[in-house]
């Protein structure tokens, strides 16, 4: 009984789901973070930019436990990320958290429903008929209801991004990150991919993006956060950061890219 | 700027795995993997050619030095044909059985070189590179002359024939070189599909299974079969320690005609054998080469 009162009780709206507190990492000599801290409200969507080499991927990968932090502290929802030590643990976070990669990284020996219904149905133990509906219907939002029996070498890069994202829907994750997930497309095809994480952002998914998509990041994000050097230079709602930047870091990355 | 930096090589100061670009990563797996490949067996129609001409000059040969009253060289090696087909079926048999042994234990030391524990990896590579790098008949001698001739398990003695320890002495080098086509099977698949995979919540052994060795077997294929075909025609080495395979009946009919002229002509046909069972295999593997050598 006590255990339904706890879950009954109202979940705390404005407690932040992502919460990063003096992340530092380095590989080897390299200090990639150099002490890196914010909190993303459930349901906001962020935006990292900043030049290559910043640290942007790193942090994300930080954030889903594929890159053990060296010092510093990471939670996300129930989760002390840098506190996992074995793979179960990790795993339960990374059913909660779903990563996109630049890349798409989807698997060429399956076809896209095949993609977006493996990890259901073989790490969250759901059943293949449910899966299988709810994956059709994740390909259908995507736009990609037509291709569901295509191989991965057989789509676009914009497709496959979408089956990509849909994969990770399908794990009905609590916070989704975007690794520059637009970088290796054209940019016609940017769009569609685009318009997919709006709608999400719509729906209240937590996102975490990093982007060089500037004009997308000030359309969708709550928050923007500019990097360079390992650390967060400066952050503020996206109108602000772009139109009247603060650090002369970020004015100088600014007028380069704007 | 900052985009183009993807595409442009990154300065050596990173060591982060991530940012390497993918195809650099591919194409020095790829490279490393041909340096240590088995050499492969590239059988032509032409060779198949010579070793018909090399019969042909043979059947002269022991037709010039033939007392009168032999029996024409055709003729005697139709007359052991029937001997020499079961020995060469005995070859056939040694080479299923240790193609299939050392594939299923180099599978078992191959995972054992990607585990993620040192001493399993260190200890997997050290076997795989002892067996891979000693020649196949001092393995064979070994097992010939270190495994016993009988065991008593439980009180019934059952006896070890030549031909096994034969087999097992075979199948140790194709473990060691099936382990190593396993390895680097296993790592010419870009990192990205096990941090994809990863990301996703798979398991490691998951991961291996379902995502990675699937992606596998394609490229394990045409070195496992240029393996079995090379190890095919290693058999004959078991003539030396003594198994009735079609080298050792050979050299027996030959004994039994006693006539040196035929010497040529008898070991081509052995040659020939060999060839008309390689052969197919050899351009089937280069078939699936060609089809499998997908551009990144």
């Amino acid at each position: 009984m006590p255990s339904l009162t706890e879950s009954a009780m109202p979940a705390a709206v404005t407690e932040p789901i992502v919460v990063l507190h003096d992340v530092h990492k380095s590989f080897g000599q390299a200090e990639v973070l150099k002490g890196v801290s914010l909190a993303v409200p459930k349901g906001d969507v962020i935006c990292i930019i900043g030049p290559s080499g910043s640290g942007k991927s790193t942090l994300l990968r930080c954030i889903n436990g594929l890159v053990p932090i060296n010092q510093g502290s990471i939670r996300v929802a129930n989760f002390n990320v840098h506190e996992l030590k074995t793979d179960q643990e990790k795993i339960a976070l990374r059913k909660e958290v779903s990563m996109v990669f630049q890349q798409y990284n989807l698997f060429p020996h399956k076809t896209a429903l095949e993609n977006v219904m493996m990890a259901p149905i073989h790490v969250l133990k759901e059943g293949r008929d449910e899966v299988r509906a709810r994956a059709v219907a994740l390909l259908g939002k995507v736009g990609l209801a037509a291709k569901q029996d295509s191989y991965p070498g057989e789509l676009s890069g914009g497709q496959q991004q979408r089956v990509a994202i849909a994969r990770s829907l399908a794990m009905r994750p609590e916070v989704m990150l975007f690794d520059e997930v637009t970088a290796a497309l054209d940019p016609e095809t940017v769009k569609e991919v685009l318009n997919t994480i709006r709608e999400l952002a719509q729906e209240g998914m937590t996102c975490i993006l990093v982007t060089h998509e500037m004009r997308f990041a000030r359309e969708i994000a709550d928050e923007v956060y500019f990097t360079d050097g390992g650390v967060i230079v400066e952050s503020g709602p996206p109108d602000r950061l772009f139109d009247h930047p603060v650090k002369e870091r970020t004015q100088a990355f600014l007028s380069q890219i704007l | 700027m900052s985009r183009s930096s993807w595409t442009t090589p990154l300065p050596p100061a990173t060591d982060l795995p991530v940012l390497l670009p993918p195809a650099a990563r591919l194409a020095h797996s790829a490279a490393a993997e041909r340096a240590a490949g088995t050499f492969s067996l590239r059988l032509q129609p032409v060779h198949g050619v010579m070793a018909l001409v090399l019969f042909l000059v043979g059947c002269a040969v022991a037709e010039a030095q033939a007392k009168a009253g032999d029996p024409s060289v055709l003729a005697t090696i139709w007359k052991w044909m029937p001997l020499l087909l079961r020995g060469f079926l005995f070859n056939l048999a040694i080479s299923a059985i240790a193609m299939a042994l050392g594939t299923v234990a180099g599978m078992l030391l191959g995972f054992a070189q990607i585990s993620l524990l040192p001493p399993v990896r260190k200890g997997a590579w050290l076997a795989t590179h002892f067996f891979r790098n000693a020649p196949w008949l001092v393995l064979l001698f070994y097992c010939m002359f270190l495994l016993p001739f009988q065991v008593t398990v439980f009180g019934v003695t059952i006896p070890i024939p030549d031909w096994i320890k034969a087999t097992f002495g075979l199948s140790l080098p194709v473990m060691a070189n099936v382990s190593e086509i396993v390895r680097g099977a296993v790592q010419s698949i870009p990192t990205t599909q096990w941090e994809s995979a990863a990301s996703l919540a798979f398991t490691r052994r998951q991961t291996v299974w379902m995502i990675i060795l699937p992606q596998c077997i394609k490229r394990m294929l045409p070195p496992w079969m240029n393996l079995y075909a090379i190890l095919t025609m290693a058999t004959v080495l078991a003539s030396i320690v003594g198994v009735n395979e079609m080298m050792t009946l050979t050299r027996q009919a030959l004994s039994a005609e006693n006539r040196p002229g035929l010497l040529l002509a008898f070991y081509s046909h052995v040659l020939f054998w060999f060839f008309l069972y390689c052969y197919p295999i050899a351009r089937w593997t280069v078939r699936l080469e060609a089809k499998y050598a997908v551009p990144h």
